[in-house]
């Protein structure tokens, strides 16, 4: 299984990124996408995102493993923005490809449900001159738990 | 050892790495976080309530439990807010 982890400040090209990753066999039926975005929620004019440069890799890495054993998989793309953003753009993209649809959705909300509790990233909203760090969300720990359930 | 500080820890402690002798007597990360909130002002602020952070012990994920030694890299955060 072909897997690709990139942690960079410029934007993707998720045409670009499906055709890679599609090309990863003949036996590949199935390519399940999420993309996140910043939301302009209450008027924030921009996201912050840092991250633990020496850890991201290797625990989505992790997470990647994880998700091949539990599922029959034929290749996961996982990018991940850093820096500032504005609403509107791109932050998250996490491609899976499979044989068959029913891996491809479900490692595909699996691997965002695992990067949102345990890859080492923080955001801080910026509205007008005021930041602020964002705290975790209870939700994520569950949608993420409901895994080992 | 080698310690790292990220988002708001980094920014009450006022610094994002810094170098540091084991103190004698510790060898958990608690009793790491509760030698490095004498540090100062900046220090006690940052670790003033464990129960807000968490951290890694040479790059995974660790609890306060965890044992160190002299030559691990260690870092404090509060929760990740990814994706």
């Amino acid at each position: 299984m072909s897997a690709t982890i990139k942690i960079q400040g410029e934007d993707f090209d998720i045409a670009a990124e499906l055709a890679a990753l599609a090309k990863g066999g003949a036996d590949i039926g199935a390519v399940a996408t999420f993309t996140g975005h910043v939301r302009a929620d209450d008027g924030l004019t921009a996201l912050v995102l840092e991250h633990y440069p020496a850890m991201t890799a290797r625990e989505i890495a992790r997470h990647v493993a994880e998700a091949q054993a539990r599922w029959p998989l034929r290749g996961v793309t996982i990018l991940h923005r850093v820096g500032r953003l504005a609403p509107g753009e791109r932050i998250v993209l996490v491609a899976v490809a499979a044989s068959h649809r029913g891996a491809a959705f479900e490692a595909c909300q699996f691997l965002m449900d695992y990067l949102k509790v345990h890859a080492p990233f923080w955001k801080q909203e910026e509205r007008g001159g005021v930041a602020r760090w964002v705290e975790a969300k209870p939700a994520d720990a569950d949608a993420a738990a409901r895994w080992r359930q | 050892m080698n310690l790292l500080y990220f988002a708001w820890v980094r920014q009450k402690v006022g610094k994002s790495e810094e170098t540091l002798e084991l103190p004698d007597g510790v060898s958990t990360v608690r009793a790491l976080a509760q030698h490095l909130s004498m540090l100062g002002p900046g220090y006690a602020e940052a670790f003033a309530d464990p129960g807000r952070l968490r951290t890694a012990v040479n790059q995974e994920h660790a609890t306060f439990d965890t044992t160190i030694g002299p030559d691990d890299e260690v870092a404090f955060f509060p929760p990740v807010t990814g994706g």
